[in-house]
């Protein structure tokens, strides 16, 4: 079957087209301030390259949009935090363990009420609806497009949730809400994060998937669109557009997976070094090393199960300042070929530095022969001490290991790194995001409450529902692999309660066409 | 050193690993409660930590846990209001203040609530507690065995209720009347137990347990940033022994009168691949099974880790694909003497065995 990957980066769009396991062609043009152009020229570009050569049965585009906004504090909703299950919890309100300059940006109402549940399903206490009331008033007052409501056990029973979002959509109609129990876990703190960080993203996603849409359509392409997850596998469009967070770090799982997969290793770092950030993996056999129960996203703790990653904020674009004391977290991003010094612009960039130590080639380098020498040493050994300060801290055996370099700025990547065996380059190298995207599976997700079965017959019953909704979301039902099993007892509610969820993965079917029921992981 | 000393931030941050170690799977995670420790010392609180020979005979001392299941504690967060108000309602109801607060049990989220109510009540903590790990029930204590008065005991929830058990006619009672009153607010609940005196924590308390978890944290940190294996770190400096690593291949919980009871198996990796390694745990873990073979029970410490980062596992958090080390600790000797055996040994658990500690 005949696969395109794209990964839009914030400096650059690169696209794949694969036919099986083949790369036929790659392509990279430069991220656009509209997104929509550069994915549209990244299109038209391959499909010329590649010539009339059959139809394609799947886009998967892969973005480091909803990550970057977190890590960079950018492109970030005001949020209405509403926390549900006075008076218990009340010491640790949302919030209590975000990085302070991040809460400060996406803090906007916080507000506490009366309600919840017990682990039981008896309520803590009624629903202060009076309150909510109230709350979303002030809502409204304030401005604020982007609510995030958590109750205390609401993946056990989310009335609380679904009533307070009601009273809120009568007084703020326009308002996004994000309901915690449709995006997490047991685990107040981290849902609620995770609620919090979807609902600051809402405004960005929208924009996002719609600009993805209309650069489909525009260039002439009718097979479904697949935004890749965290996880390594892909959900359709509009479902990304809901719960953005989903999509986190799914840059980085595809570099890394597309990594092996050029590389042939299994068992190396990763690095790869985009225009604005750098990350920093371990892979084993094959897959990312997966970071365990609680995940940071740019300082906040989640609970999603993603690639044990170092992010880094240096890149191609990253801005050099102080006489190259300071290189980062700032990036001009995708205006690197407009605002970089090589490329006609003024701003000093990680790029213009390598290109006058002579690392790479791009541009005029004569716009960057006044740079002093001192300033260039400087600035390199900056850029090689945070980057092996990251592969050290990724590093879990002081053994050496090979290291494989990938991404668009891994000429940014020394070639010596204490620590590490041998730099690995691969053909594709600068594309392996969109390689990975080109190769992500489907998933189908499954987390419900049974009664009356016994645990077989429950995780029986789980994963039939979950085959289902992958084959409905377009997997090949004989490469189906359960990938997740959790059950949780429920005491004291009738008839033998267990609420089990359970994933599987599969690759997509050839010439599949995803049913719109199929997709929700 | 001077006591009552103050204790820093970073110990506390090092006690919270080393407590979830000493947990041995229960206690629930001390995360929440070092959250709340740190907004404290963020706001200018100092808790000072004090050598328990330097308390009078005569001397009150509160011992404070917070009781539950923890899946409970992971939806409604701990919050230092629910456990000084335990510890004050005790001082109301003796009608006398404390001199000093210790914990219940150093496992888990248990060794830093006497730093939460002491954080409120300026009082100093006792460095010490009456486990050395933690344990699910009341009656498997160093004060049990020891045949100390087991009331009153004050029990607070987060509403406008709380429960003083003025009498119970054994541990057993105590435990029950209890648990009881726990299930009824929701099964979380902040206790102060039976008051003790000084001479009773000098003779019957595990004696400097606050300190050994700030050490096993320091050791685990230490090897982290060394990138030596924690876990073998650790080992070495406690002298524990390794028992299994592996991959987690199935968990089976239920919840039953209040705790969290159920089964782990782990596929065996490296040198142990081909074997499996089974685990019962009642909140804590309680036996492990070499391929069928009983070859840990508690009260020996037998600790579920990460087996990269070293980080403690739980009961609640086990997950299926986790790789994990088994190790056990020693445990203290007041709870590997006969009397102790019938307390916390595996016959306390329902587990018709011999204890044969791995450290014989």
């Amino acid at each position: 079957m005949r696969r395109i990957g794209i990964d839009v980066g914030g400096t650059n769009t690169d696209a794949v087209l694969l036919d099986g396991t083949h790369v036929v062609h790659a392509v990279k043009t430069p991220t656009t301030a509209d997104v929509t152009s550069g994915i549209t020229t990244a299109l038209r570009d391959l499909l010329a390259a590649a010539g009339p050569s059959g139809p394609v049965d799947a886009v998967m585009i892969g973005t480091t949009h909803f990550t970057n906004a977190v890590v960079q504090r950018r492109d970030l909703t005001l949020v209405a935090a509403v926390r549900i299950g006075l008076p218990a919890s009340a010491s640790l309100p949302p919030f209590v363990d975000w990085p302070e300059d991040l809460a400060d940006l996406v803090r906007g109402e916080v507000v506490m009420l009366e309600g919840g549940h017990e682990y039981d399903g008896r309520p803590i206490v009624p629903l202060d609806e009076t309150g909510m009331r109230d709350a979303a008033r002030r809502i409204r007052a304030a401005g604020i497009t982007s609510v995030a409501i958590a109750s205390v056990f609401s993946p056990l029973n989310a009335e609380c949730e679904t009533r307070a979002a009601a009273i809120l959509r009568q007084e703020c109609p326009d308002a996004a809400v994000t309901l915690s129990h449709e995006l997490g876990r047991i685990g107040l703190l981290e849902r609620e994060n995770a609620t919090l960080l979807n609902a600051a993203l809402v405004g960005l996603a929208r924009r996002t998937t719609q600009a993805f849409t209309e650069a489909l359509r525009a260039s002439g392409l009718a097979a479904p669109l697949y935004l890749t997850q965290n996880d390594g596998t892909v959900m359709l469009a509009a479902t990304a557009e809901a719960f953005p967070v989903y999509s986190f770090a799914s840059g980085p799982t595809n570099s890394m997976r597309g990594a092996a997969f050029l590389s042939g290793l299994s068992d190396a770092i990763v690095i790869d070094v985009g225009g604005t950030t750098t990350d920093i993996g371990s892979l084993r056999h094959g897959f990312p090393r997966e970071a365990n129960n609680v995940v940071e996203v740019g300082g906040v703790r989640t609970l999603f199960r993603m690639p044990d990653l170092l992010s880094i904020g240096l890149g191609g674009g990253s801005l050099v300042a102080d006489d190259g004391h300071r290189v980062g977290p700032r990036s001009v991003g995708y205006r690197l070929v407009e605002e970089g010094r090589v490329f006609g612009g003024a701003t000093l960039t990680a790029t213009d530095v390598a290109v006058a130590a002579g690392l790479i080639d791009l541009g005029d380098r004569g716009r960057v022969a006044d740079l002093s020498g001192g300033l260039v040493k400087t600035a390199l050994a900056r850029m090689h001490a945070s980057i092996e300060e990251g592969v050290d801290r990724m590093k879990t055996d002081a053994r050496e290991e090979p290291l494989i370099a990938v991404g668009g700025g891994c000429f940014l990547v020394p070639e010596l790194l204490a620590g590490v065996s041998e730099i690995v380059h691969v053909r594709h190298q600068a594309v392996a995001n969109a390689v990975g995207a080109a190769i992500a599976q489907v998933s189908g997700e499954i987390d419900q409450i049974f009664q009356n079965l016994s645990r077989e017959g429950a995780i029986a019953e789980a994963r039939r529902l979950a085959e289902d909704r992958a084959v409905a979301g377009g997997a090949d039902a004989a490469t189906l692999q359960v990938v997740e099993v959790e059950d949780l007892p429920l005491a004291y509610l009738p008839g033998n309660s267990l609420r089990v969820r359970v994933r599987v993965v599969g690759d997509i079917r050839d010439g599949g066409q995803p049913d719109a029921a199929g997709d929700r992981r | 050193m001077a006591s009552p000393r103050p204790v820093s931030a970073d110990e506390i941050e090092s006690l919270a690993i080393g407590a979830w170690i000493l947990g041995t799977g229960g206690g629930g995670s001390p995360y929440l409660a070092l959250l709340n420790m740190r907004r404290l010392y963020r706001e200018g609180t100092v808790v000072s930590l004090m050598d328990p020979m330097d308390l009078a005979d005569d001397d009150d001392v509160a011992v404070v846990s917070n009781m539950g299941a923890p899946l409970v504690g992971q939806e409604r967060l701990t919050d230092p209001h629910t456990i000084a108000r335990a510890v004050t309602m005790m001082e109301e109801y003796l009608g006398r203040p404390f001199r000093a607060i210790m914990s219940l049990e150093i496992g888990g989220g248990n060794a830093i609530q006497p730093f939460m109510a002491a954080a409120l009540l300026n009082r100093p903590v006792v460095d010490g507690d009456c486990m050395g790990r933690a344990f699910p029930e009341a009656q498997m204590t160093s004060f049990a065995i020891h045949d100390l008065q087991m009331y009153p005991l004050t029990l607070v929830d987060v509403r406008d209720n709380a429960v003083v058990v003025a009498r119970a006619a054994s541990w057993k009672w105590m435990e029950r009347l209890s648990r009881t009153a726990c299930v009824a607010v929701g099964s979380i609940a902040g206790t102060c137990k039976a008051p003790r005196t000084g001479k009773e924590i000098k003779e019957c308390a595990i004696l400097y347990s606050t300190s050994k978890a700030i050490r096993i944290g320091q050791t685990v940190q230490a090897a982290r940033r060394a990138h030596r294996d924690p876990i073998e770190a650790l080992i070495e400096a406690e002298n524990g022994r390794l028992l299994f690593t592996g991959k987690i291949a199935d968990v089976a919980r239920r919840a039953t009168e209040g705790f969290l009871r159920g089964t782990a198996k782990l596929d065996g990796l490296g040198a142990f691949r081909g074997q499996r390694f089974e685990l019962a745990f009642q909140n804590e873990f309680a036996v492990g099974w070499l391929d069928g073979v009983p070859t840990v029970t508690t009260p020996d410490l037998i600790c579920v880790l990460d087996t990269v980062s070293g980080d403690a596992i739980g009961t609640e958090t086990l997950r299926y694909g986790q790789r994990a080390t088994v190790i056990a600790l020693p445990a203290p000797p007041i709870l590997l003497t006969p009397k102790g055996l019938t307390h916390v040994g595996p016959r306390a658990f329902g587990y018709d065995l011999e204890f044969t500690s791995v450290f014989a």
